[in-house]
């Protein structure tokens, strides 16, 4: 359409005044020059260097807090590097610590990642239920909203119960940890789905099941991506919870050793192990999200 | 004056008969449209204008089935209108496209409901990008495209689904004076090119004057059809022509007779 080519440009830029006298013009257009990007360097700084200057900064503030105040109760960074280093490779305290990182942080993994998958795996289909069917909807949601102001701690006398003591007690605190963020995310995100779009694709020839497949499940991946991302950051919030439950590995049954025994070295290296992991992960969650959900510019984080 | 619509098939293509609609605002009736009736013939370009309720969005969404009549009856090729089907295409003013989809894979979203192979909706979607000009968009996402484009989209998409009737609701309503003016012009060229029967919805006098070979003047309290009236230009139409303005203003006249209220500042 011979149109076409005109409104597209009429489209990136203003409508053209008048000619102007060519002397005005001419500075007119040597004035349109692109405005400078950020250099390489800058670029560069912002992206790896700013994000680990605040870390730095509490690393050396606790460096400091601990000279200053000469306490023996808290181990400098030093020490606790120390042990980091020992708690993976050994061959500095050798003592029940050593080498052992490895092990807890498989175990750990496992109930984390394992618990996360199950929670996943159930709540975000009893998400898309839930939003999508208005019955289901009144029948399941007072429950669900009691439920989760529970806090997970509470369940744990009950999970040793039902579990006995042992991973499985772990494995359901983790779940039930993540599983609220995710179907609560997920009922909004099918709540949210606009009915403009509803209608479109019935227009279009969207039927059944294929209209919750093709509309509903990609208008909500945004809200599910949501709550996967916040169950996440809960499932390794509870690990050390869980195994509190008496397993004899795993980072949080280390974390409980540590405090049993006044290594608050280990105490330390445990949190520090957790975190670290935690962050990758999350890390990976926001690549996933982003490449799923580039058409939505709201949604890349 | 020679009338295009007389060489074209008299059989009306959509019938609204006796058609009444009441909604139920919180258990008070609102009464939106009372006893319309309207033959739409096939090929016909039909604006529906009117102020603000007065119904006339009511009455295309019973035409694309998304309501359903109160009284009387709406159908399309004497079969009842009971739900939304590809074969009467909606133009929505905020363009309803999918945000996860690119302009190519919205446009070929109906085809692909038909269970198409790829390489046929590869073909469709090819087609009709380049019917709007969007060739360069084609793999673009809706919230990278300016309003304009949107609504190009959203047109390709209801034509690549092979529908019979084009139900606008405002399509240009949202958009810049100068885009607005380039989409009448592209959709009028695609109505001449196609055999395609377009019911409109605006409350733009000049825009109805242009486009239409009907215009249903309609008023409010509840929704009626006040007059059918045939617009006795030529096309191409020119909106500086002066039999254009008389037209125009005839239509003003009829449509301000109807607007009791006062006048805005």
């Amino acid at each position: 359409m011979s149109t076409s080519a005109l409104d597209s440009r009429a489209h990136a830029v203003p409508p053209a005044k008048p000619a102007q006298p060519t002397a005005e013009a001419q500075t007119a257009q040597s004035e349109f020059v692109m405005p400078a990007g950020p250099g390489a360097l800058q670029r560069w700084l912002s992206r790896w260097v700013v994000p680990v200057l605040l870390p730095l900064a509490l690393l050396l503030a606790w460096d400091l807090a601990v000279r200053w105040t000469g306490t023996m109760l808290v181990p400098a960074p030093r020490e606790v590097a120390l042990m980091l280093w020992d708690f993976a490779f050994g061959g500095i305290y050798d003592d029940a610590f050593s080498e052992t990182l490895g092990t807890h942080w498989l175990q750990s993994m496992a109930r984390v990642y394992g618990a996360f998958a199950l929670a996943a795996a159930a709540a975000i289909p009893m998400g898309l239920l839930i939003g999508k069917n208005a019955t289901i909807r009144r029948v399941v949601d007072p429950t669900l909203q009691m439920l989760r102001p529970v806090p997970v701690t509470a369940w744990l006398p009950l999970s040793m119960i039902f579990f006995g003591v042992g991973p499985n007690a772990a494995i359901f605190l983790v779940f039930l940890g993540a599983f609220f963020p995710i179907v609560i995310n997920t009922t909004f995100g099918v709540k949210s789905v606009e009915t403009r779009l509803f209608e479109a694709a019935a227009m279009l020839g969207c039927t059944g099941t294929s209209m919750f497949r093709q509309v509903v499940l990609p208008a909500a991946l945004p809200s599910i991506f949501n709550g996967l991302r916040l169950g996440h950051g809960i499932a390794w919030f509870l690990i050390v919870v869980g195994e509190m439950t008496g397993v004899p590995e795993g980072l949080g049954a280390a974390i409980m050793d540590g405090r049993m025994l006044s290594r608050t070295d280990v105490v330390i290296s445990g949190m520090v192990v957790i975190g670290f992991t935690g962050f990758v992960t999350d890390r990976l969650l926001v690549a996933l999200n982003n490449r799923l959900l580039k058409w939505s510019p709201q949604h890349n984080v | 004056m020679s009338d295009p619509i007389a060489t074209r098939t008299p059989a009306p293509i959509i019938d609204i008969a006796g058609v009444s609609k009441v909604f139920n605002l919180n258990g008070r009736p609102i009464h939106a449209l009372k006893d319309v009736d309207l033959k739409i013939r096939k090929g016909e370009f039909i604006c529906l204008i009117g102020a603000s309720g007065c119904g006339k969005s009511t009455l295309l969404r019973i035409m694309g089935g998304f309501e359903p009549v109160s009284t009387g009856s709406a159908r399309m090729y004497h079969a009842p209108i009971q739900a939304p089907g590809p074969e009467r295409g909606m133009v929505f003013q905020d363009y309803g496209l999918f945000p996860w989809l690119t302009v190519r894979e919205n446009i070929a979203f109906g085809p692909k409901q038909r269970g198409l192979p790829a390489a046929r909706l590869r073909e469709i979607s090819d087609r009709f990008v380049n019917m709007v000009g969007l060739g360069k968009f084609a793999d673009h996402f809706p919230n990278q495209l300016s309003g304009g484009m949107k609504q190009r989209v959203s047109i390709a998409r209801a034509l690549a689904n092979d529908c019979e009737v084009l139900l606008m609701d405002e399509p240009f309503g949202a958009l810049d004076a100068l885009t607005r003016e380039v989409l009448q012009q592209e959709l009028l060229d695609i109505w001449a090119k196609t055999k395609l029967t377009v019911v409109f919805v605006t409350h733009a006098v000049e825009e109805a004057v242009l486009l239409a070979d009907r215009v249903v003047v309609m008023t409010a309290g509840p929704g009626r059809v006040e007059r059918d009236y045939r617009i006795p230009l030529d096309r191409p139409r020119c909106i500086t022509d002066p039999e254009f303005n008389l037209v125009r203003r005839e239509l003003t006249e009829m449509l301000s007779s109807h607007v009791s209220l006062p006048k805005a500042a």
